[in-house]
């Protein structure tokens, strides 16, 4: 499992390696709210390389979404695969998040 | 209903495991990674693999430790599986005193289910398995059932 961050023009794209469970999400909530602390806005969570996502996962998600707007910003999601799509499907978190098919459109979007 | 060793035998070809992790959740993703390979050996179908037996089995893991254990570490949590060609059948045995697993669950009809950011646990085990059951274990601790049919 790893998270990296890096930006494109004033977007913060965050990569999910591996899990998104109760074992890890601690460290990428603390990573996307230093970013929000630095005075960041704009935040893409790209899950090309995501495995699976509990529900600890999907709560810093939520839980990050709500922080971001709070400061006037936005999170948005991209490449959720099939399961992905299913998990948030199940939870209704696809009514939640802005999701896109790529990073690209995802960028596009902002 | 008993624990899975008295139960009748795994089906034909069926295989037994155990896997046992003290209680840090810095653990669930090995043994995760130990039962979905016996899936996929069996060749259980793509999404089994993928989505629901990692998932419901994280979410089980997690509550053994931190709901039932206390993420105390001198306390241990087990995995007792049963795998054949008809089901899969996962025992998650914790040490603690017994906890409500139904405690703080959310529900998708509740007005604030998207906007919470707990409470899905529950919900997710039994929207990717067939059966989720919980009881006491014989002598001391808890223990929530998974089973999954095999459906292709």
């Amino acid at each position: 499992m790893s998270f990296s961050m890096h930006r494109e023009g004033d977007i913060t794209v965050v990569d999910v390696g591996g899990q998104l469970i109760v074992g890890n999400r601690q460290e990428l909530k603390q990573k996307v709210l230093d970013e929000l602390e630095k005075g960041d806005r704009r935040f893409l969570i790209d899950f090309a390389q995501t495995g699976y996502i509990d529900s600890s996962g999907l709560g810093v998600l939520v839980s990050l979404s709500k922080k971001i707007r709070e400061q006037g910003g936005e999170l948005r999601l991209a490449n959720l695969n099939e399961d992905l799509k299913t998990l948030f499907e199940l939870t209704k978190l696809d009514t939640l998040f802005q999701i896109a098919d790529t990073r690209e459109r995802a960028l596009e979007s902002f | 209903m008993g624990p899975l060793h008295d139960r009748a035998p795994c089906g034909p070809g069926g295989e037994r495991f155990a896997v046992a992790i003290p209680s840090d959740v810095g653990r669930i993703e090995g043994v995760v990674e130990q039962v979905v390979a016996r899936c996929v050996a069996r060749d259980y179908p793509r999404q089994a693999c993928a989505l629901n037996v990692p998932v419901a089995l994280t979410e089980a893991l997690a509550n053994a430790i931190v709901n039932g254990n206390g993420e105390d570490a001198a306390k241990r949590v087990e995995v007792r599986g049963c795998l054949d060609d008809r089901e899969l059948v996962l025992e998650v045995h914790d040490e603690g005193a017994g906890f409500d697993l139904t405690a703080s669950t959310n529900a998708p009809d509740d007005p604030d289910f998207v906007l919470r950011e707990d409470g899905r646990g529950l919900f997710l085990m039994q929207a990717l398995m067939d059966r989720v059951e919980q009881y006491a274990a014989p002598r001391a601790g808890n223990v929530v059932r998974l089973t999954l049919r095999r459906t292709a």
